[in-house]
């Protein structure tokens, strides 16, 4: 592909958002549709920027508080979904390599698999209160079923040449495990990890909603009530944002750990 | 004693569902003196996988016992090293790591590991391709590594199932050339399982000929032409021909045996 072409795409690429910017914008301001139902992109984008700087304080309590509010949503994120991984992992691979394991615990998580998490949110406030542990909790749920589910996967999809060869070199279980199974499972893993973190936002900021007092989800809502819809739309994109950007991490540690699959030819020397 | 001892095996294959009992394995005994290389030729399904997995360990004899370096063969373990059909490579380990697989799983540092491996990539021909992952390989590099992981393990004792059967036959040639010369560069003892008589008449020193099932040794040649073989040599094809006749004897036994069972 020449250079030139190259550049017209990224321009083909930007048509069709700039386009519907635009008249977005042209909506607003022309008044067909009122503003204070969908506000103009240049006043949700000075919102924003008043929110995250505090620059003429037009988002009122919320002016200069977004990093407190990013980063209060990023943590329960953070803890539940380690705490998910953790569980999913560990619990993925008993599952999947040992019989006993997987007829005694199974059955059950299987039962409680297709409850959706969010109906867990009654039982999760007055088990933890209105705070950040029944989001955790939620976070949590969201996350570990589509890791446990993938790393189990993983594990039974084992190539059994791979455990007589390591068998030869003298593993025995734990060896097997540590040096052959996990390894080998890897892919399947990621693939539940990254499931995972889609799910780990959407709960946070249901969570934030409903049962927490702070965060992305909770000034969302908070804004609804105050009739703030720059603030609503532009909570909406600090989610869209936070979540691709973490999403970006996983896939980054991906690539870095999974980098023998995707090694070319003898000739293509990378 | 000889230096791998198999004493009378029988092995018996029970299907719970049909309730029924196959014979596989009717009294073998074979001694390897060290320094030997045998190889165990038969028709498919004469067993001879089968008596390789009982020196490597994966199964174990109804009757009878192996024994290697005057030791029952308890399970499979790093004391003889295996060289399988397929290369069976950890595909998350560049090449290095998986020829010292064996010193991993005992936990051996990253530094005494490269160390240890890097004789074998030599002895291999794989220098270069040290940092290279199995998916970057071709068929006959991947079983140069098994190979190197083999001789690592111990390269006294060297246990091969038809390691060449995937590979096309110039690659063959090159890897039968090259493993004639690691056996002896080595010392090894090798047991070689294949179904092609050419190759076990160019690489053995004693060619064991199994009968169909239930797997006997019919006849135990010691080959001693002069290395390396001349394939087109008048001898080499007189014991050629002595053995294929043999072989296709048996072919036509189990045939025979296939079609009264039916």
């Amino acid at each position: 592909m020449t250079p030139a072409r190259r550049l017209l795409d990224a321009k083909d690429r930007l048509w069709v958002p700039v386009l519907l910017l635009a008249g977005w914008e042209w909506l607003s301001r022309s008044g067909y549709i009122p503003p204070a139902l969908l506000p103009a992109p240049s006043r949700v984008f000075m919102s924003w920027a008043d929110w995250i700087f505090a620059i003429d304080e037009y988002t009122q309590d919320a002016a200069g508080r977004w990093l407190k509010d990013a980063l209060a949503s990023s943590a329960r994120v953070f803890a539940g979904y380690l705490i998910a991984a953790l569980l999913g992992i560990g619990l993925g691979v008993s599952i999947g390599w040992s019989r006993l394991v997987e007829k005694t615990i199974e059955p059950t998580l299987q039962m409680l698999r297709p409850i959706p998490p969010v109906s867990w949110i009654p039982l999760a406030i007055i088990w933890f209160g209105i705070a950040d542990r029944p989001a955790i909790f939620l976070v949590f749920l969201g996350a570990f079923f589509p890791i446990l589910m993938n790393t189990i996967h993983g594990v039974k999809t084992v190539n059994r040449d791979l455990l007589r060869a390591a068998a030869m070199a003298g593993a025995k279980e734990r060896q097997l495990l540590r040096f052959v199974v996990v390894p080998a499972a890897m892919p399947s893993i990621f693939a539940g990890l990254r499931i995972g973190v889609g799910s780990a936002w959407m709960l946070t900021v249901t969570a934030e909603m409903v049962a927490v007092k702070s965060g992305l989800g909770y000034v969302l809502w908070d804004s609804y009530y105050f009739l703030r819809y720059d603030m609503v739309i532009a909570s909406m994109i600090s989610i869209g944002l936070l979540g691709f950007l973490t999403d970006l991490v996983v896939k980054l540690v991906m690539q870095r750990l999974l980098r023998w699959q995707h090694a070319g030819t003898v000739q293509g020397t990378r | 004693m000889s230096f791998i001892q198999l004493d009378h095996i029988v092995k018996a294959f029970h299907d719970p569902q049909r309730d029924t009992r196959t014979l596989a394995i009717d009294d073998v005994s074979l001694s390897v003196e060290r320094n030997q290389f045998l190889c165990l030729l038969g028709p498919s399904g004469c067993g001879k996988s089968t008596l390789l997995n009982m020196i490597a360990g994966f199964e174990k004899p109804t009757e009878g016992t192996v024994r290697v370096g005057g030791s029952p063969v308890e399970g499979p373990g790093a004391d003889r090293g295996m060289v399988f059909q397929q290369p069976n490579l950890m595909p998350w380990l560049p090449v290095w790591d998986n020829i010292a697989f064996a010193l991993k799983i005992q936990g051996a540092p990253r530094q005494a590991r490269m160390d240890a491996a890097q004789p074998f990539i030599e002895a291999v021909k794989l220098r270069g391709f040290e940092r290279h992952f199995p998916s970057e390989l071709s068929g006959g590099m991947a079983q140069r590594v098994g190979i190197a992981r083999a001789l690592l393990q111990n390269p006294a004792v060297i246990l091969m199932d038809e390691p060449f059967a995937a590979l096309d036959a110039q690659t063959k040639l090159e890897m039968q050339e090259e493993l004639v010369a690691i056996w002896e560069r080595y010392r090894s003892t090798i047991v070689f399982v294949t179904h092609s008589v050419d190759e076990a008449l160019i690489l053995g020193t004693q060619v064991a000929i199994m009968t169909h099932r239930p797997g006997r040794i019919r006849e135990l040649i010691e080959v001693d032409l002069p290395r390396p073989r001349d394939v087109t040599s008048p001898v080499f094809n007189e014991l050629k021909r002595h053995v294929l006749a043999m072989i296709r004897e048996e072919a036509l036994l189990a045939r025979e045996d296939r079609a009264d069972a039916a």
